[in-house]
This record gives structure tokens, sequence and C-alpha cells, in this order.
């Protein structure tokens, strides 16, 4: 307080100043780092679509890019992804959707107090764990009722996936269905219905456009996820829709290919960026269906 | 008669949804269960003074994952003294000086959008210009830039969401005492934001120090028997660590790893007890 009195009006002033515009400067980071993602992504990709072509990339059926002669179609890859986003979901939707309506509609205060954090434990678990339990844990269980079940399967990795997301899905549609004025729950409940009733017929209709963004936010995240399809899902580019086969993911190449030494400025660091631009291309726009569509239908009471 | 009939059943159908709903809720509770149990089970008898304190190694009963602690907190501190200043920053550009123009709704926009962008993109990104463009190399320092970019989204949201609870009337009465904006934040509105600021970003730091994709990309070694020096050594984190045992050929790894992954958990606990403590004790303190 001292310092104040004695410190010059002018002085004061300046440093007002050079504290608006430096904060100012940190405010465009964000915008930076997105130019620089696009920047960095495009500049490699661009290079490397100037080897291979664009319609080879996009509707080539093999991707052996390493091997002789080398091919790259991008197919077996996003098709692995494909793979794992429908394992995931199966779990994570229906899972993450009931666990929401139990939250929201059905659960007595105590209980929701307790279960709710131990929901939020799972999501902060780094993904690194859950690709562990799936090798260690979820693998052997499938191979015990699926004996054919290679070591590396989509089936596991997605399991795991789904799980991991199981906590996105209900933490956002619980949100949105808590948020459901309570006079539309009391006049159903004022005609006789049921907790069902009132939740199928008035909470999740009206909860409905944040629930579908939370799917695709789920479905997104299953696309972008990493580490555990890099641990249990295996290495093996293929064009298959059979989950207890070993397969790739897009992360998954990008995962190989980086723990290897691939040199700078081959085509196989920039097949690198290729993916990674099209898997950048994918969760942005699943992102940006996901805003639109919880904006465009939001009600407001 | 027959209505009676219907309200029954009725009621058995909610009875039945009831039932199914709550073991979907159960079914992330058992799932932490047994996935505790079984990483407990397998990793707490390879816990032991030693494994903190040894390199990795061929033999699984010697190997230790002391580079790969050290690596850790080298990029949890360094990505924490990065992304925390940089963080409120952001959050109090926008909050408190940004005027309503389109440039800052695209901005928020954007910020919105960067949190939605998988991890392992971040890595590309680093690779690119950390590690490439500006020469940094494989070190620990791309590591931290490259975590801090990663997880500001998270920082700034939380961050935002705090300094927007701030009540103007507080405001408000540091500016009838003749204070400056600047004095007024400092003094008023961080002190009332902190406890949500610093939630945000303890968020923030557990993510970076679970992540391993990004890192992978941007070069951290799997494999490391030299204890990181200067923010420009090479390094390897728990996580990289973890995945590098766990894909060993020997068995005896996967337990191996199930005590890093021990570790892993016990750090993260304890950072978010830090956080929780924090968060309290200046809570307390608004209050009073």
């Amino acid at each position: 307080m001292k310092k104040i009195v004695f410190e010059s009006k002018e002085r004061i002033k300046k440093n007002e100043e050079i504290i608006k515009k430096l904060l100012t400067v940190l405010g465009f980071i964000s915008i930076f780092t997105t130019v620089g993602i696009i920047f960095s992504l495009f500049e490699e990709t661009f290079l490397f679509f100037r080897r291979v072509s664009i319609v080879e990339f996009l509707t080539g059926r093999e991707w052996t890019p390493l091997f002789e002669p080398p091919k790259f179609g991008v197919l077996p890859l996003v098709a692995g992804t494909f793979l794992i986003v429908i394992i995931s979901s199966i779990i994570s939707i229906p899972i993450g959707l009931g666990s929401a309506i139990y939250l929201s509609e059905y659960a007595p205060k105590k209980v929701r107090k307790i279960l709710k954090p131990t929901l939020e434990i799972l999501a902060g678990i780094p993904s690194i764990v859950y690709g562990y339990f799936a090798l260690t844990a979820i693998t052997p269980i499938i191979k015990t009722i699926f004996p054919e079940t290679s070591v590396y399967n989509a089936l596991s990795a997605g399991i795991a996936v789904g799980i991991m997301t199981v906590p996105l899905v209900s933490s956002l549609s619980e949100d949105a269905m808590m948020a459901v004025p309570d006079s539309l729950r009391l006049g159903a409940y004022a005609l006789g219905a049921t907790r069902y009733e009132v939740s199928k017929d008035i909470v999740v209709p009206t909860a409905f456009p944040t629930i579908v963004a939370s799917f695709i936010l789920a479905i997104s995240r299953a696309v972008g996820e990493t580490m555990i399809v890099a641990m249990a899902a295996g290495s093996t580019p293929k064009l298959t829709l059979n989950p207890l086969e070993s397969i790739q993911t897009m992360t998954g190449y990008i995962v190989q290919i980086s723990m290897g030494d691939v040199p700078y400025g081959s085509i196989g660091y920039r097949t690198l960026f290729a993916v990674g631009s099209l898997l950048f291309l994918i969760t942005f726009t699943l992102n940006l269906i996901s805003r639109y569509v919880m904006r465009r239908y939001r009600r407001a009471y | 008669m027959k209505e009676q009939d219907i309200t029954k059943r009725r009621k058995i159908k909610n009875k039945i949804f009831h039932a199914l709903i709550f073991l979907c809720t159960l079914f992330g509770i058992f799932i932490l269960s047994v996935l505790l149990f079984s990483i407990l089970s397998k990793g707490l008898k390879w816990l032991s003074v030693d494994f903190i304190t040894n390199f990795p190694s061929r033999f699984p009963k010697k190997a230790g994952i002391y580079p790969a602690l050290l690596g850790s907190l080298w990029l949890i501190i360094l990505t924490a003294l990065i992304s925390f200043p940089v963080g409120i920053g952001t959050a109090l550009y926008l909050e408190e000086y940004a005027k309503d123009t389109k440039l800052t709704e695209f901005i928020k926009l954007n910020i919105a959008n960067l949190a939605g962008v998988p991890a392992i993109i971040y890595g590309m990104l680093g690779l690119a210009v950390f590690v490439r463009m500006l020469g940094l190399g494989r070190s620990i320092l791309s590591g931290a830039l490259t975590m801090s970019l990663l997880i500001l989204p998270t920082i700034i949201i939380s961050s935002q969401e705090a300094l927007r609870s701030v009540p103007e009337s507080l405001k408000q009465a540091s500016y009838a005492l003749g204070t400056t904006k600047w004095q007024t934040i400092t003094g008023v509105t961080i002190p009332y934001a902190l406890p949500g600021i610093l939630t945000g970003t303890i968020l923030g730091i557990s993510r970076a120090l679970g992540e391993a994709a990004p890192l992978i990309v941007v070069g951290a070694l799997a494999y490391v028997s030299f204890v990181p020096k200067t923010p420009f050594d090479q390094f390897t984190v728990l996580p990289i660590q973890i995945f590098n045992w766990s894909s060993m050929p020997k068995k005896e790894f996967q337990n191996v790893a199930a005590a890093g992954i021990i570790v892993l958990l016990v750090i993260l606990l304890g950072i978010n007890s830090i956080a929780i403590i924090l968060r309290n004790k200046y809570q307390i303190r608004m209050k009073d």
C-alpha cells in the first residue's frame, strides 16, 4: 500500500498500459497454436502429396509405406479407427447415458454424492493405465471365451476406450438433464407418470441435443485415443471388421513410426503428417458438429 | 381391472429400468475396483526402494524407474511454470481486458476447439515447431512446451469460469478506493478466483503427467540410462517407461509395469490432494 502512494501517477498509468499489452499478446497464443498446428501438419502433408496422389491415399486398400513396394492407401488405418469407435461406443453410449439418467433422475442425494466423484476418478486415470488394463486383464478374458483371439486385438482396446469415455458421456449428459427445469418434471408427475416415463418422455427429449453432442464428443475422443490402441490393438494395418484380429489405427501408426528411427524428410516421416492431418480433420469436424448440435437445438426455458 | 393391470405394468417397467441404470452406474465403480485390484496385486510385490532408485535394466528384478521419475518431475514442473502464467494471463485478457468484438469471440471459440484436438496432434506440432524449427531437439524443454500447449485450454477455460464468478460489487468497491485496474485484479479478482484457477491448473498438470502420446512423437526416449540435468537433456517419463515395460516379451516386465503404474497413480493422487488442500485453504480465507 505504501508503495502505491509514492509512485507517480504517470508511472502507474504506463505500467497499466504495459500490462494490458502483455496480456493481449498472451491472448493471441491460442491463435498461434492453431495456426502452428495447421501449418506444421499441412506443410509436410503437402510434400507428401507431391509424391503420392490424394486419390491413392484416400482410396487405397493397402498401407505398407515402409516396405517395398510401398503402398499408401490409408483405408486400413481408417477401418481400424472405425472399429475402435464402434466397439467403444457400444460401451460408452448406453452405459454413460444410463449412469446420467440414474444420477440425475433416480439417485438419492447421498448416493449421488458418493457415486459422482467415483466416476470422476475414472475420468482422471491416464490412458496408459487403461491400455495396460486392456492388455493384461481384458484380453485374457476375451481369450478364454474366444480362444482364436490374437494377443493384440481391436475388441480389447475398444472396450478399454469405451470404459474411458463413459465419464465423458455421463457427466455431459447429466449436466444437460439437471438443467431441465423441474416444472416440466412436476407437471408430468402430477399427471401420474412414473420416473421411467418422466425420464424417457420429458427429461431425455428435452436434454437430447446436449446428449447427442456428448455422444459425438465421445466418438471424437475415441478417434484420437492413442496409448490404449498402441498398447492393446496391435500394429497390423488391416481392412477388417473382425474385432478379434490385430489391427492398427491412425494414432497407433503415428506412435509406431515415432518409436522407430524414421529419417527426417523421408517419405516415412511425411506419412506421419499425412495421417496426422486426416486425424485432425476428422476430430475437428466431429467437434464442430457436436458444438453445432448443442447450439442449434438448445432450448431456452 | 384392466386399468390396474396397465398401472402395474408401468410400475414394473419403472423398476426394471431403475435396476438397469443403477447397474450402469455401478459398472464404472466395478471397473475402477477391478482395475485397481489387478494393478495392485501385480505390482505391489515389485515396489521397493530399489525400484525407485534403480535405472531400467534388462533384468526385471533390477529394473527401476529413477530416470523416468526424474524426467516426469522435470517435465511437470517446467510445464507448470510455463502454462500457469500464460493460462491465467490469457483468461485475464479475455475476461477483464478484451472488448466484446468478433475477434474475442473467435479467440474463445478457438480455445474451445483446441481443447478437443487429440493429444497426439500436439505432439506433431511440437515435433515440427519446437524440435525442428526452433532447434530445441528432443529435449525436456520441447516436451514441456508441447505439454503446456496441450493443457492450456483446460487452464484457460477453468480460469475464465473462476474469474467470471468474482462478484462485480467487490471489484467496484476496489475501484471506489481509487485503485487501478491491475491493482484491483491482483488485490481482489485473482485472490477471489484463485481456488478455481488452481483446480483447473492442477487438472491440467495431472493430465500432462499421465500423457505419453505427444511425448513419444516429440521424441522422448523409451530407454534412458542417465538422469536429465538440464532442460535441454533428452529424457523419458513414467508413462513411456510403463508403455515400454508393458510391451516387453518377458512376462515379469508386466508386473514391473504395474509397479510403475502404482508410482504414477500415487503421484497423481498426491497432486490432486494438494489441489484440494489449497482450494479449501483459500476458500476459507475468502469467506473471512
